[in-house]
């Protein structure tokens, strides 16, 4: 057999995508162990998960972010867009705000959730984990705007932690102190615009750097050499998955489905069954999923989304949950669920039936555990809790304090 | 923007084409105050009577009544006088060698084509009742529990199953099958193949072997078995006669005054304001426009949720029928036919795949070299068309993609002209002599004159993703958009297109029962 050498094509990547910050993050890892996000290689952790949780909470993390979905907005119809779009009321972020929000089919159930960033006066940025383009793109239908997918082009950087403020500010970004939670602002670095949001997936005091995938190492190079001496530590994905439960955050494919890669009926949810209904804002005339949920507010939902405090020590990994410890009739299911290092708690976020559920309510979930091949069973008592079960002062303090 | 006094009607119906009247007529009855605006200056959109040279005058757009449904004759006392009334179709052959082709019989085939014409037709007439059935009802909305709604889809279930086994079988294969397999199998005379594929597709963007068009040919029988007849003074003498209905019932009808849009406020339609800047007040619109043409030009986008907005505008209507009118100073000579086949409908369609083939181009954005026409000679019948002596040929000409490549400027129309009288002059070779005047309406021209998105007379494709219960698109098949206080009553919705009056009665109908009801 002859190989017949054929035109020489550019070379088409083929594989996982590397970030901006990869030959950084390569250099500390030490366990070898990545998964693939939106097509970008990312750890599961770079040398102990747990060690990298305590990062978290007690120094600074530092998680690559640049995986994450990101969507430009603008144009003169770009509020009136986000303000159909999405179900809370935008008109109430102002530049240099961001808001968490969530967003519906013409049913009602969620598509996804994610946070947007008024970056100047009518231009936004719309950070999520899903790819939603052909959903935006339907959603300009008789609006002057444009949405451009620019996941590439922006490089991000998640600085989590309690001494996270004292690092950028060794850093030299002066003014930081007066940034409150949600709110963003820029800073030179180096030449390139530097954009920081006070924003982050872990309830901690905690920042997000945003950056021109040119500067990037750059910015890497820059913030490590800063905090040296705070406790710095690049993490990976286990680690802020932890801190996220403990926070009550919801993450797609664990507390919901997005609704549009559902096919049963009742496998999706509504913002109001995923205890979003503080981001639904009815007195808006028209928002995708409106009608629907006006109507769901009518006749009552059929979901309800629990923070569980559980008894014992086990996680309650995939349990299902009763209301009763005879474990009889079961009522729903625990959706991610982990023991809490700095809660000392056994802590889980779950999905019930309606009435069950309400904060305060006592419910069993099965936990199932292995100890030497053999199979457990143990009903653990468990309490519906409606605060997050991680939610410290440093987290709001404006000024932060100088941990 | 001025706001008129005395501007508060029940409901303002958007467009006086002939199913707004039949329902701005059903709702006066009912006794609504009932407003019509019609941008045109005559009623009847796309029913109307109109000269198209000096003395002759043709029915501008839809020429055969065919699908009028009893229900609205009788319940408007409609006194349609006809011309020509059940009219044979005759399938020209070149040779001479026509087909007459009646409701349920057929001369100048073999004594086995006859027979297999019959047991077609029987089978034929048995489907399109169960259509004509649906055609006359709302229809259920799919997944809810609404007792109507589980209703009228059980019925529907049960009278296809009523069909009998072996026909219910038939109608579960036929009703997504092409015309083409079905014509083939069963005929061996190419003209009657030819003349029974042009009934299927005329008016759509499909071919004999685009699938679904069993569906449309039983569609085009839904009404009176596809029997055709033409009305005296052309089309406009019926939407007159629905206008005088409307009128007497107490509605007020006023034309040559566009409707720029409709207001909504707080998520609801409140009223319309017209091209002059004029409102009116409404809690209840009713759009005869189109489907696109009501959601992204009338009301806009912005007011429906994305994924509607996203299904309307996805909707597939782009027409591909021509119009044709001509002034002549006698009529053509045709061969083989006597003087009094000339008040009868003539095709030109001598065999399936001549249909098909002149269906491909327009797959490709250009017209029909050879293409598929249906004619009459209106005035044969009815002197107050033409001067004495004189007549006028109106004719469907098929196929003129609404999306010509190039777009349909001078030349290109032109050229397509050329093309249909050289089709022409192959079965009445004086055909060109005899020109002293004429009108080629391209489905562009269809779309600018007569205000429906593409030119199509159905306002959407007739096709089975855009019928029944999802027609036009899911989440407004009941004549009811997802915006408080719009409703749909023309073409595109439910069941669609030709002169049936069925879309307007069962809008009148919605909109009555859903008060009833609250």
């Amino acid at each position: 057999m002859t190989i017949v050498q054929g035109p020489v094509r550019d070379p088409v990547h083929q594989g996982p995508l590397k970030t901006p910050f990869y030959p950084r993050v390569e250099k500390l890892d030490i366990v070898n162990q990545w998964h693939e996000w939106k097509g970008y290689s990312s750890p599961d952790a770079l040398y102990c998960a747990d060690l990298e949780y305590f990062a978290i909470r007690n120094g600074t993390a530092v998680f690559d972010l640049s995986p994450m979905t990101k969507y430009r907005i603008t144009g003169p119809d770009a509020l009136e867009y986000l303000n159909r779009l999405m179900t809370r009321d935008m008109a109430k972020i102002k530049p240099g705000r961001v808001a968490y929000a969530v967003w519906c089919d013409d049913q009602g159930q969620v598509i996804d959730d994610g946070t947007i960033f008024h970056l100047r006066e009518g231009e936004y940025r719309l950070c999520c984990q899903e790819r939603h383009f052909s959903w935006f793109q339907a959603a300009t239908l008789g609006f002057d705007v444009s949405v451009v997918h620019e996941t590439e082009e922006i490089a991000g950087l998640a600085v989590q932690g309690p001494t996270s403020f004292s690092v950028l500010n060794t850093m030299g970004l002066d003014g930081l102190d007066q940034l409150k939670p949600f709110g963003l602002t820029y800073f030179d670095f180096q030449g390139t615009e530097l954009m920081v949001s006070r924003t982050g997936f872990t309830a901690d005091l905690g920042y997000e750097l945003w950056i021109d995938p040119g500067k990037a190492l750059e910015l890497w190079d820059a913030l490590f050499e800063a905090g040296e001496e705070y406790k710095i530590r690049a993490i990976g994905t286990h680690a802020l998955e932890l801190a996220r439960i403990e926070a009550g955050y919801l993450a797609p494919y664990a507390e919901f489905l997005p609704c549009d890669e559902t096919i049963r009926t009742g496998r999706s949810r509504s913002p109001i069954e995923l205890g979003l209904e503080w981001l639904v804002d009815f007195k808006k005339p028209n928002f995708n999923g409106r009608r629907a949920l006006a109507e769901e507010k009518r006749n009552g939902s059929t979901w309800r989304l629990v923070k569980l405090d559980i008894a014992g020590n086990k996680p309650a990994h995939d349990s299902y949950i009763f209301p009763t410890a005879k474990g009889k009739g079961e009522i729903g299911f625990v959706t991610s669920a982990t023991w809490s290092p700095v809660c000392k708690k056994n802590i889980a976020m779950g999905t019930v039936r309606t009435p069950h559920g309400k904060p305060g309510d006592t419910v069993w979930v099965e936990v199932y555990y292995q100890r030497e091949m053999h199979w457990n069973r143990e009903m653990a008592k468990a309490t519906v809790v409606d605060k997050p079960f991680w939610f410290p002062p440093r987290r709001g303090a404006t000024p932060p304090g100088p941990y | 923007m001025t706001k008129t006094m005395d501007s508060q009607y029940d409901a303002i119906v958007v467009g006086a084409g002939h199913n707004g009247l039949v329902c701005s007529a059903l709702l006066a009855k009912a006794g609504k105050r009932v407003l019509v605006l019609e941008a045109n200056d005559q009623v009847g959109g796309a029913a109307v009577t109109r000269e198209f040279a000096d003395g002759y005058s043709v029915s501008a757009c839809a020429h055969l009544l065919y699908q009028l449904q009893p229900e609205v004759r009788k319940e408007l006392k409609l006194a349609t006088r006809l011309a020509s009334e059940d009219m044979t179709t005759i399938a020209l052959a070149e040779d001479g060698n026509h087909l007459r082709i009646k409701t349920n019989s057929v001369e100048g085939v073999s004594d086995e084509d006859a027979e297999q014409y019959r047991s077609f037709r029987k089978r034929m007439a048995r489907f399109s009742g169960l259509l004509r059935k649906y055609f006359n009802k709302t229809p259920p909305r799919l997944g809810t529990r609404d007792f109507k709604d589980l209703m009228t889809l059980g019925q529907l279930g049960l009278d296809v199953r009523m069909l009998g086994k072996a026909e219910m079988e038939a109608f579960l294969r036929l009703i997504f099958m092409n015309i083409h397999d079905e014509v083939t199998e069963r005929f061996e005379s190419p003209l009657l193949r030819g003349a029974i594929s042009l009934d299927a597709v005329l008016g759509t963007h499909l071919g004999p072997r685009s699938p679904n068009t069993m569906m449309t040919y039983l569609y085009r029988m839904a009404g009176d078995l596809g029997r055709t007849g033409v009305p005296v003074g052309g089309m406009g003498s019926v939407s007159n006669q629905l206008a005088h209905a409307a009128r007497a019932a107490g509605a007020t009808i006023r034309t040559g005054i566009p409707v720029k849009r409709i207001i909504i406020e707080n998520g609801r339609a409140t009223g319309v304001e017209t091209e002059s800047g004029e409102r009116f007040d409404s809690l209840m619109i009713i759009s005869n426009a189109d489907p696109k043409t009501t959601l992204m030009k009338l009301i806009g986008a912005k007011h429906a949720e994305t994924g509607f907005a996203r299904r309307v505008s996805h909707l597939r209507a782009k027409g591909n029928a021509a119009k044709l009118h001509l002034a002549l100073d006698g009529l053509p000579t045709i061969e083989g036919l006597s003087k009094k086949d000339y008040a009868e409908r003539l095709v030109i369609a001598p065999d399936e795949h001549y249909v098909e083939r002149a269906f491909n181009p327009a797959k490709y954005g250009e017209s029909s070299p050879n293409p598929v026409i249906e004619m009459t000679f209106p005035s044969f019948r009815d002197e107050t068309l033409a001067p004495t002596g004189k007549h006028v040929m109106s004719a469907v000409v098929q196929y003129a993609p609404y999306a010509l490549k190039g777009g349909w400027g001078d030349e290109a129309k032109a050229a397509f002209m050329k093309a249909i009288v050289y089709t022409l002059s192959k079965y009445m070779s004086d055909l060109e002599q005899r020109i002293t005047a004429s009108e080629l309406l391209t489905p562009a021209d269809i779309e600018r004159e007569f205000h429906m998105t593409g030119g199509h007379w159905h306002h959407a494709e007739l096709a089975l993703d855009q019928f029944l219960f999802v027609r036009p698109v899911n989440g407004a098949a009941q004549y009811r958009l997802p915006i408080d206080g719009v409703y749909l009553c023309g073409a595109g919705a439910h069941p669609g297109g030709g002169v049936s009056g069925a879309a307007g009665r069962n809008a009148a109908r919605t909109i009555l029962n859903r008060e009833k009801a609250a």
